[in-house]
């Protein structure tokens, strides 16, 4: 298992890594995928050593993975999560943040539906930071196992034309694959209607597009976005089915994408919304692929901001 | 008691020019303006380089009390007033209670008396607890010392509400101060919708929330025939709606504050809850645009939105984190180095701006030097630099996104109805 010491710090967003470190992370985690593809799925990387799971939202599998990776490296790992914890009794983050830095803590990964929380957090402890998804900002982990995935299924991403269709403006699963992917050469396009697009994203060296159809000609990857029913609600769309028909992915919209185009989602699907049963089940998904990838990915980033720190 | 300030450069608001003269002070008023006046056993302010303006008054600030005195009292805040070389203020009634009755109007101005440091002027509240649905006693409130009506902080959300209050606000002669926000296309944002607010992944507050608004009040006014104040201009659009408005005769001035026309959406860059203020600083075009709205004479009054909060309020995530920044004690000294040095403003402008107008405004006799007048004055030492160290503030406020920055052009001392406060310089 090689790797160097990351330069940064923390792993807070890929808009903040820079292409180099990005790559040192997704080559380091091709030994990770290796140990948990073995029996015994463990090495002895993060003996000794404390991670915190600290989640402020409800995930099952970005938390169990995290939690997985860590076990796999040998950590110990203490779960809080809101319902639990005394977050519920109206502690705020800055006195969590203080009371995980007087237990110890070598290491916090932190979901939060705030915006910039990680980076608070990261300012108030001296432990590095990993975001696990904050507000609409950034959802790093999520990115680099998607790109992982797509390195492992395409070789490269430079030229790669990458399709992202769905809620924009609400994704920061789509943020941070917007950052990752435009370092590493990618030709990213983004569709949704105008509603769920957010301000300026073209000034993001993307493509913008209304209308699927328009958006996935000779594409060579398909990712979709999770559609939360509540847009209906907020009137950010005129309802549920019609988003079905203008944009959810069916095989009738992928035949559009190259033979060879491969279809990815974050997770959780609406199946039927934005995403046909047959095209989510069907030969070019790698959805599954990016279960097991995230867990090799989250090693890579726990061991390299954890290497060479402390005793 | 009498006080020469002696060798200073007086500026002139009224007729826009500067000259050098000494003042006489007797007592809270000016004696005399000559070249050179002479006064046994008086003291003597050397004001030799420096300017000496009509006393400073910032006509939107937010004193915290009755209801907040954690985060600054009519004591501290103006203090601050003072050390920021303001001589007056204008208190917006968003305390707790709201200030809609004369009690509340009666108990700041007995808090400003008993401090002894800046003027209060309080502004009563429009409607009920600032909620937007009955008026206020608008008549009663006057009486008690209101000097002009505002919900600032909130806007009026029922145009219905707004047009009753300005055909009110018009009989007793009282301007409507308005904090211009459509709530809905706001929408919870908490910075400036744009490309930064993308990339930062919080919600934006688009330019039109603010231009809506400002559309909806100049023509309640027009209606009305009411004085309109616009709060806190942030946008190009409302500038320019302002623009159209007074070139058509509508009775409408409007405000600026020195961090809108200083800083943009990049000062938020890294979830700084510091530069998180409502109305959010916006693009470096709308920067652009204020400024030539103060040039042109669009914008009449720059004043600071004195906002102060307590620490832990800006220690927090920065959807949670309060809006608003402190700037009684940056307001001279950016007015001087971003727009007096850059060529903006010139200095009598920025009596205009800082004194004149908004003592016009508000219907107040200040803002001019002459003999007779209260001696109300702020000295100026336009070569005094500075590092802003928010922790020299006398304000219990250090919410300012401006530490660090280098200022030039400072207040030296301020004359409160004769009294002398020298800057702790």
């Amino acid at each position: 298992m090689g790797g160097k010491r990351l330069p940064s710090k923390h792993c807070l967003g890929l808009a903040a890594l820079s292409a180099k470190e990005i790559n040192e992370i997704l080559e380091n985690a091709v030994p990770m995928k290796q140990v948990i593809s073995r029996d015994i799925k463990k090495v002895p990387a993060l003996r000794g050593k404390t991670v915190v799971v600290l989640f402020y939202e409800p995930s099952t599998r970005t938390r169990v993975s995290f939690e997985l990776a860590a076990k796999h490296l040998s950590a110990d790992t203490v779960n809080v999560s809101a319902s639990t914890s005394s977050v519920v009794k109206g502690e705020s983050l800055v006195d969590t943040a203080r009371t995980i830095k007087a237990l110890g803590a070598d290491l916090v990964v932190l979901r939060h539906p705030s915006a910039g929380a990680p980076h608070l957090l990261a300012r108030l402890i001296d432990v590095p930071v990993i975001n696990a998804g904050d507000g609409m900002h950034e959802h790093p982990t999520q990115a680099l196992l998607d790109i992982f995935t797509l390195r492992e299924r395409k070789g490269t991403l430079k030229g790669l034309k990458v399709v992202i269709i769905g809620d924009i403006l609400h994704s920061r699963v789509a943020r941070s694959n917007i950052w990752g992917l435009t370092k590493l050469g990618a030709d990213v396009h983004l569709v949704a209607p105008p509603t769920l697009l957010p301000a300026g994203i073209e000034r993001a060296g993307v493509t913008v597009h209304h209308r699927p159809e328009e958006a996935l000609v000779d594409s060579d990857v398909v990712m979709v976005l999770r559609l939360q029913r509540e847009r209906q609600r907020q009137g950010l769309i005129p309802g549920v089915r019609e988003y079905a028909r203008m944009y959810g992915l069916n095989a009738a919209r992928l035949a559009l994408a190259r033979p060879d185009a491969v279809v990815m989602h974050p997770g959780p699907i609406n199946r039927g919304v934005e995403i046909a049963d047959d095209v989510a089940d069907g030969s070019r998904a790698v959805i599954t692929e990016q279960v097991t990838n995230g867990v090799a990915v989250r090693m890579s980033v726990l061991y390299l901001l954890t290497l060479g720190r402390g005793a | 008691m009498r006080l020469i300030i002696r060798g200073g450069t007086v500026v002139d608001p009224v007729r826009g020019r500067m000259y050098p003269s000494d003042i006489l002070i007797d007592g809270e008023r000016v004696a005399a303006v000559e070249k050179r006046v002479q006064a046994r056993g008086a003291r003597v302010l050397d004001a030799k380089g420096k300017l000496v303006l009509p006393g400073l008054f910032d006509m939107h600030v937010h004193l915290r009390e009755p209801g907040q005195e954690y985060k600054e009292t009519v004591a501290t805040g103006t203090k601050a007033a003072m050390r920021g070389g303001f001589t007056a203020v204008a208190a917006m009634p968003n305390t707790a209670p709201v200030t809609d009755t004369p009690e509340v109007i009666r108990y700041v101005l007995e808090k400003a008396r008993d401090a002894g440091y800046a003027r209060v002027y309080p502004v009563g509240a429009i409607t009920r607890g600032s909620r937007g649905d009955e008026l206020s006693e608008m008549g009663a409130l006057r009486e008690a010392g209101a000097v002009a009506y505002s919900d600032d902080g909130r806007p009026v959300v029922s145009a219905a509400v707004m047009r009753r209050a300005m055909e009110y606000a018009r009989m007793l002669g009282v301007p409507v101060i308005s904090h211009c926000e459509d709530l809905t296309l706001a929408g919870g944002g908490v910075m400036h919708e744009g490309f930064t607010s993308t990339r930062l992944g919080l919600r934006g507050i688009p330019a039109a929330a603010e231009e809506v608004m400002v559309a909806r009040d100049i023509i309640l006014a027009e209606l009305t025939g009411c004085h309109l104040h616009i709060a806190h201009v942030s946008t190009a659009g409302a500038v320019r709606l302002i623009r159209e408005a007074k070139a058509r005769g509508v009775r409408v001035t409007a405000e600026v504050t020195p961090h809108h026309f200083t800083l943009t959406e990049q000062a938020v860059e890294g979830f700084n809850t510091l530069a998180k203020v409502n109305p959010p600083l916006r693009t470096a075009a709308d920067v652009a645009a204020l400024r030539e709205g103060l040039a042109d004479g669009t914008i009449d009054v720059i004043a600071t939105d004195h906002a102060p909060h307590a620490a832990h309020e800006k220690e927090a995530e920065f959807d949670a984190a309060a809006f608003g920044l402190v700037g009684l004690e940056t307001a001279v000294g950016l007015v001087f180095t971003e727009l007096v040095a850059t060529g903006v403003l010139d200095i009598p402008a920025v009596a205009a701006k800082m004194s004149l107008n908004p003592a016009r405004i508000l219907g107040l006799p200040a803002g001019v030097i002459e003999p007779g007048a209260v001696a109300d004055l702020t000295v100026i030492d336009p070569e005094a630099t500075e590092i802003v160290d928010p922790a020299s503030f006398a304000s219990k406020g250090k919410n300012t996104p401006f530490g660090g920055y280098r200022l030039t052009g400072l207040p030296y001392a301020t004359v409160v109805g004769g009294k002398v406060y020298i800057r702790d310089r």
